[in-house]
């Protein structure tokens, strides 16, 4: 399948030391937070990572923000590596890559004008004069549901809803190639969360911007996402085209993951698959496979070799020793 | 492996007497805005051993109802102005402050949200629970009292609890530092629980063990459990009956499949719509209710919901609409059912 690939992570990695000692600083151990993760974002579309907390996705969605150095790998946009670039380039970059996060109490500044927080960024990145950019503003409240007349308003004059849209706008400025979305609706109520998640589709189209979706709730991801990759203790254990994943779910992990999910039909008939216990620490994790003292069909091999990632249907990628 | 995973069996309901019986309950706070009517007038009970959901949108009034249900509402704003909560018979409005002391925790309980601002991070795990414990067992030395804490955190699938009563909650996941929390709020055996959205801070994966936990406490002790939640799979998974509120009031009320069959309140019917499935492939967009709940000190004269419903009719805007009962016991407050087959005015509803 030939796609126009915007985003490419090519054995993406990232450790983080545990040191022991206040002044001779001694490493005793690592966390191995995202392990030898490879994945593609085709442009204007959607890619979500799904697990369970300290799995690893949000390190993956920092790592593409530049926002932690990667241990080996890389993470290229349009063919640049990312972690290279320096100087004008790296404003390019800001334009390109923004961000919508999940609280947006705390992601927009209190002390702003709307119109100044939406337009920093491409006063900041742009050549552009501040009328330029406030015309651009009235233009984008207009686009996420808002109004022109709103811009000289605070946040705090704003709903959570109003101001996850807010949030959007000023992802959106610079015309961006890709938004990372970490949790972009789990802060909002229901009906509201209907509202945003809609929103995020138009602009998508509109823009024919990538995401990177980083959510638990696999209703949104269904709803939200092209292609969904399942993260276990920093591996990518599964991937695949959202609903071929959705309808035929092979990983044990990915079954029990989404058996755990609840649907609103009460007389849903699931097989409910209940794991024992947690996560097990990403310091040491697990040999072999990372899943096995959790899994419910583990055989001796599952903890002593490495499954290899193997393509069962088309575009459809599992780690497991069962297939 | 633990025992509570495999052979897991579906606790057979045993569903029993009234235990919490709320007869037009209404808390208000004064605010400088005005009177803000949070709890507006409700009518609800719980039997034995029965689940009761109640749900709807932030601010709607489901956490304010559960805190007035324990004579917590915040103090000096917040007054219980009028109505009636009788456990097991006895109005505890009626009740002494010092006498809810004792109310609170062995009679009705409950788990808020987050495990960790429920729990003081200060002392180990087993001197906080001891400390409540000694006060449902007078008399009972401190070390009687602690085999009792680790016997509650093993009733609640806390592994090894003898180590872990020495804990500290920072010591804790979130799903076990949850369990800390069920298990303080069963130690004293109350006949009514209040779960303020209990599992939203928790993994889909933890939050499966923790609704099955709280299944079998619910079938060994008969417990009445009052859920309060916005997650509508939740609801699915743990009801037996369900609460819609929507500002301040309750809009429908039903058995659980009754009511996910056949939303009859526009309000629920349009919460349900915009709820994404995990079980179908998306085609269509999402329905979403436009607009925002009104400001509950500033509530129109007619239905609550009117100015968002996309049915809504000149009589909506001007009275309050009265509340309509179906054959099995479904309730909905909607000026629509006027007339419609099954559903007749309710004998006690004021027009």
């Amino acid at each position: 399948m030939e796609q126009d690939i915007l985003l490419q992570a090519q054995d993406l990695t990232k450790y983080f030391p545990v040191t022991k000692g206040l002044v001779l600083q001694k490493t005793v151990g690592w966390v191995q937070a995202v392990d030898h993760v490879n994945f593609t974002i085709p442009r204007g579309k959607t890619l979500s990572l799904v697990g369970e907390s300290g799995c690893g996705k949000t390190t993956t969605a920092k790592l593409i923000l530049r926002l932690e150095q990667p241990t080996t790998g890389q993470v290229t946009i349009d063919g640049q590596d990312v972690h290279a670039i320096a100087g004008d380039e790296l404003k390019k970059y800001h334009t390109d890559v923004s961000a919508v996060f999940q609280d947006p109490w705390s992601s927009l500044s209190p002390r702003m004008r709307v119109r100044d927080i939406i337009s920093e960024g491409l006063i900041v990145n742009q050549k552009v004069t501040k009328n330029e950019a406030y015309e651009r503003v009235d233009e984008l409240l207009v686009q996420v549901g808002l109004r022109a007349q709103q811009s000289t308003l605070y946040p705090h004059e704003f709903s959570g809803g109003q101001r996850q849209r807010l949030a959007l706008a000023s992802a959106l400025v610079g015309n961006p190639k890709l938004i990372v979305l970490d949790e972009p609706v789990s802060a909002l109520d229901v009906s509201i969360q209907a509202q945003i998640m809609n929103l995020l589709k138009d602009l998508q189209e509109s823009y024919d911007v990538g995401f990177l979706l980083v959510a638990h709730n696999l209703a949104t991801v269904r709803y939200l996402a092209h292609e969904v990759a399942v993260m276990y203790l920093g591996e990518i254990v599964e991937q695949a085209e959202t609903n071929e994943l959705y309808d035929n779910t092979l990983h044990p992990y990915t079954k029990a993951l989404f058996s755990a999910a609840l649907t609103a039909n009460p007389d849903s008939q699931r097989e409910e698959i209940i794991l024992r216990g947690e996560v097990p620490s990403p310091i040491n994790p697990p040999s072999g496979c990372r899943f096995h003292q959790r899994c419910p069909y583990a055989m001796d091999v599952c903890s002593q070799e490495i499954p290899v990632r193997k393509e069962m249907a088309p575009n459809h990628f599992v780690s497991c020793h069962l297939y | 492996m633990t025992t509570t995973e495999e052979a897991y069996k579906e606790p057979v309901k045993k569903i029993g007497d009234i235990v919490l019986d709320v007869r037009d309950l209404r808390t208000y706070l004064y605010t400088k805005w005005g009177i803000t009517k949070a709890v507006d007038g409700l009518n609800f009970h719980v039997r034995e051993g029965e689940t009761l959901g109640i749900v709807g949108e932030s601010g709607c009034g489901k956490s304010m109802t559960a805190l007035s249900l324990l004579r917590l509402a915040p103090k000096p704003a917040a007054r219980t102005v009028s109505g009636q909560i009788f456990l097991d018979g006895e109005d505890i409005l009626e009740r002494s402050e010092s006498e809810m002391r004792f109310i609170r925790g062995q009679k009705i309980s409950m788990i808020l949200q987050d495990p960790m601002t429920s729990l003081n991070p200060v002392y180990s795990v087993g001197n906080q629970m001891v400390e409540a414990l000694g006060m449902y067992y007078d008399g009972e030395d401190n070390k009687s009292l602690k085999g009792r804490a680790v016997d509650i955190l093993r009733k609640m699938g806390v592994a090894a609890p003898e180590r872990r009563v020495i804990d500290y909650p920072h010591q804790m996941s979130g799903g076990m530092k949850q369990r800390v929390v069920g298990a303080m709020a069963i130690s004293g055996t109350p006949r009514v629980l209040i779960c303020d959205e209990p599992t939203t801070a928790l993994d889909v994966t933890i939050q499966a063990q923790y609704l099955r936990l709280l299944k079998q406490v619910q079938e060994d002790t008969g417990v009445a459990i009052i859920f309060i939640t916005h997650d509508m799979g939740v609801v699915a998974k743990m009801c037996d009956r369900v609460l819609v509120m929507y500002a301040g009031k309750i809009v429908e009320t039903g058995e659980l499949r009754s009511l996910f069959k056949n939303p009859s309140h526009p309000y629920t019917k349009a919460l349900m719509a915009s709820v994404p499935s995990m079980d179908h492939a998306h085609v269509e967009k999402l329905y979403s209710i436009e607009g925002q709940p009104p400001a509950l000190f500033d509530l129109p004269v007619g239905c609550r919901f009117a100015n968002r419903c996309e049915f809504a009719e000149p009589r909506c805007l001007e009275a309050y609409p009265p509340t309509y009962v179906a054959d099995d016991g479904h309730t909905a407050d909607c000026w629509l059912l006027e007339g419609e087959g099954q559903w007749k005015k309710a004998a006690d509803t004021v027009a």
